[in-house]
């Protein structure tokens, strides 16, 4: 049922502000991500992994100083951050955040309508939050609560899927939504995950620290991200090695220990 | 928005060391530079119905020195001959009539504390008096709609008076064009529940100064809120003293300053009598070059206070550059023997860690600044008792947001990228 949809992502280079000027943190990141598969990307805390994530959905900390992020052959780049998520891409992010006096039932209606370009149809709506929030075990009471507010951590990465599960993006990119979760909840958001690649044959960028969410989440390929760029692809295999080697056989300026 | 910093001040006697929060520092360095009258405790500031007691403020006074009062000589001066038009909804029961000013005083007002109110309280025209009677338990709200009626200045006093375990709303509008200076005295029976909403939608020329004092029955509660959007001067007072132990009052402001408005809010609880509660909170917005607002909340346990429950809030949202905002909380505690103290000011910008995860599900920007500063005012306006004044004020809220053209804050929402020749 599903189309075909393709990011690609293609020698990007991104640089952040600081005090001593701007500091280069992706150095020529290559990736096609397409419908239906999922790329697992790993690497050392301070890699760059986040950094990857949130220039791909136009976070105004980071600059794009070179390469080019593509949608289906659109320019994501040139677009704002609201018009990425309307083309079809999703950021669950590692650190959610609180927007106080918004609702969680307002802010999702009001995402929803943004993306499909008109309102959802009330009844079938309600009904869809209300299953989709019972399939993630989240108490409808959340609906009625301020965006993230509160929240644990949980709570808040539960809350991330519940979006991607509603707004059906194309492609989403997961930021470490594992990190911090005790396996019950890993295993409720991954079957959130696994609902919306068979539902609508999601493309998933999965960027994790752990190797544990791989039980869950079949990756079809894995990457190893060390110093802001791609040193090592493969298949799955890859990802069991990592668990055994860690990431010292790549030479990394950043100590991987810091975890 | 920023995180609010908490603290509860335990110090026995004054409070000069309050924080003061400004967004621009520059400016606030100029200001303390001029030098101003030291501050006192609050209860040794004036407080009569004689107006000799309030010479001419310099601007210099602590009562009037975030204060334009350059541009309110007409208010300031006696003998104002304007009026304001009225219209009133008056639920069954309720009445008004005509009082005069020696009448309004022996019904127990708080006297005036500046020379604004006190000339308002002395006015040639004696006061209206709204009367709520006792045990009546209103479904509907006393609505009186105040009219600007010419340029002649205006100084008009309202008393409303709600007897024992009333039950009731009041709503004062303000609209068009005036200048005015306004008392308006409640005095609250034993175990009522009274809110007083008084909403400022004045057009851009408007000066308005207005007292608004509640003496508060004992066992009961009173609440006042303030919405100011419209005006180029305005500022309202509102004080709070108990009649009796037991008692609970909650004020709350929202504003919104555009370009060239001052929009003043001050409040003063004075807690007088052991065992009540008070709750304070204030929320304002800003935008365009000038725009200005001051929120001085000033609570005072005094000794015979015990079993005080207090604490207060203002938080503003910066949306433009150019535009300042002043929060002063003072808290006295005269009693060690309190329940609760404490007190919190923030003044911040736009968050942009909240627009862009807005934006990042799609929600375009101007829509994500409405629901951040719709979210910001929400706890404030949820406690206006009628759904259809609460949608008034939202709108109008969001009819102020549209005309922003959001400077500094978060201007680059497409990355900066120098890719495409590569
Ligand atoms: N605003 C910033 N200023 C300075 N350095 C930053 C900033 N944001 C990120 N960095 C640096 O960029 C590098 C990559 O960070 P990040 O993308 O968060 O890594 P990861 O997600 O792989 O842990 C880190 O060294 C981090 O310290
Ligand atoms: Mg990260």
């Amino acid at each position: 049922m599903s189309t075909q949809h393709t990011l690609e992502i293609k020698g990007l280079t991104v640089s952040v502000e600081t005090e001593d000027g701007p500091k280069e943190i992706l150095r020529g990141v290559d990736l096609t991500v397409k419908s239906g598969e999922t790329h697992a990307i790993m690497g050392p805390n301070g890699s760059g992994k986040s950094t990857l994530a949130y220039s791909v959905a136009g976070h105004p900390k980071y600059t794009v100083t070179g390469g080019t992020v593509t949608l289906d052959g659109e320019d994501v780049l040139a677009m704002s951050v609201d018009e990425r998520a309307r083309a079809g891409l999703f950021l669950a992010m590692q650190y959610p955040v609180e927007v106080p006096g918004v609702t969680v039932s307002n802010f999702l209606r009001t995402a929803k309508t943004a993306v499909d370009g008109e309102a959802p149809k009330l009844r079938t709506w309600v009904k869809d939050v209300k299953t989709a929030m019972g399939n993630l075990k989240m108490d409808p009471a959340f609906a009625e609560r301020s965006v993230n507010e509160g929240f644990s951590g949980g709570e808040k990465k539960r809350h991330e899927i519940l979006q991607m599960e509603l707004l059906q993006p194309k492609i989403a990119i997961l930021d470490e939504t594992d990190s911090g979760l005790d396996v019950d909840a890993l295993k409720i958001v991954s079957e959130g995950v696994n609902r919306a690649k068979d539902a609508s044959g999601l493309g998933v960028l999965l960027i994790t620290h752990y190797t544990r969410i791989l039980r869950y989440i079949k990756p079809d390929f894995v990457h190893v991200f060390v110093d802001g760029k791609i040193v090592e692809e493969g298949g799955p295999e890859l990802a069991d090695r990592l668990e055994d080697e860690g990431y010292d056989r790549y030479a990394t300026t950043v100590p991987a220990a810091q975890a | 928005m920023p995180v609010a910093d908490t603290l509860v001040d335990t110090d026995a006697s004054v409070t000069d060391a309050s924080p003061t929060t400004h967004v621009d520092p520059q400016t606030a360095a100029a200001a303390s530079a001029a030098g101003f009258v030291p501050q006192q405790s609050r209860a040794e500031r004036a407080a009569s119905f004689d107006v000799a007691a309030f010479p001419l403020p310099s601007g210099r006074e602590e009562e009037w020195r975030f204060t334009p009062v350059k541009k309110l000589a007409a208010l300031l001066a006696e003998g104002a001959t304007g009026h304001l038009d009225w219209t009133t909804s008056l639920p069954e029961g309720v009445t008004t009539s005509t009082i005069s000013a020696a009448e309004a005083q022996g019904l127990g007002i708080l006297p005036p504390q500046d020379r604004a109110a006190v000339l308002a309280a002395a006015s040639a025209d004696g006061a209206v008096l709204v009367d709520v009677p006792a045990e009546a338990e209103l479904t509907e709200p006393v609505r009186i709609r105040l009219d600007g009626a010419g340029a002649d200045p205006v100084h008009a006093h309202v008393v409303v008076r709600a007897g024992r375990f009333a039950k009731a709303v009041v709503v004062v509008e303000h609209a068009g064009s005036a200048r005015v200076s306004e008392l308006l005295s409640v005095v609250t029976g034993d175990g009522s529940d009274i809110t007083v909403v008084s909403v400022q939608r004045w057009s851009d020329d408007t000066l308005h100064l207005a007292q608004h004092d509640a003496l508060v029955g004992r066992d009961a509660r009173f609440t006042h809120v303030s919405v100011t959007l419209g005006g180029a001067v305005v500022r309202v007072n509102a004080n709070v003293r108990y009649a009796g132990p037991g008692a609970d009052a909650t004020l709350l402001g929202v504003y919104f300053a555009d370009a060239g408005q001052h929009l003043e809010h001050r409040s003063f609880v004075d807690h007088n009598a052991p065992h009540c509660k008070s709750r304070v909170t204030y929320k304002g917005a800003l935008q365009g070059e000038t725009a200005r607002t001051v929120w001085v909340g000033d609570v005072l346990i005094r000794a015979e206070a015990e079993g005080t429950d207090t604490y207060e809030l203002n938080r503003n949202l910066v949306l433009t550059d150019g535009a300042r905002a002043d929060s002063v909380p003072n808290l006295e505690i005269e009693t060690g023997e309190i329940e609760g103290a404490g007190h919190a000011s923030a003044t911040g910008r736009f968050d942009d860690l909240q627009l862009f995860y807005l934006q990042a599900r799609g929600i375009p920007e101007d829509e994500a600044k409405r629901l951040v500063v719709r979210g910001f005012f929400v706890d404030v306006i949820r406690e206006i008792p009628l759904a259809d004044l609460r949608d008034e004020i939202t709108a109008a809220i969001e009819e102020e947001l549209a005309t922003t053209d959001y400077a500094a804050p978060t201007q680059q929402t497409p990355s900066q990228h120098a890719s495409k020749e590569n």
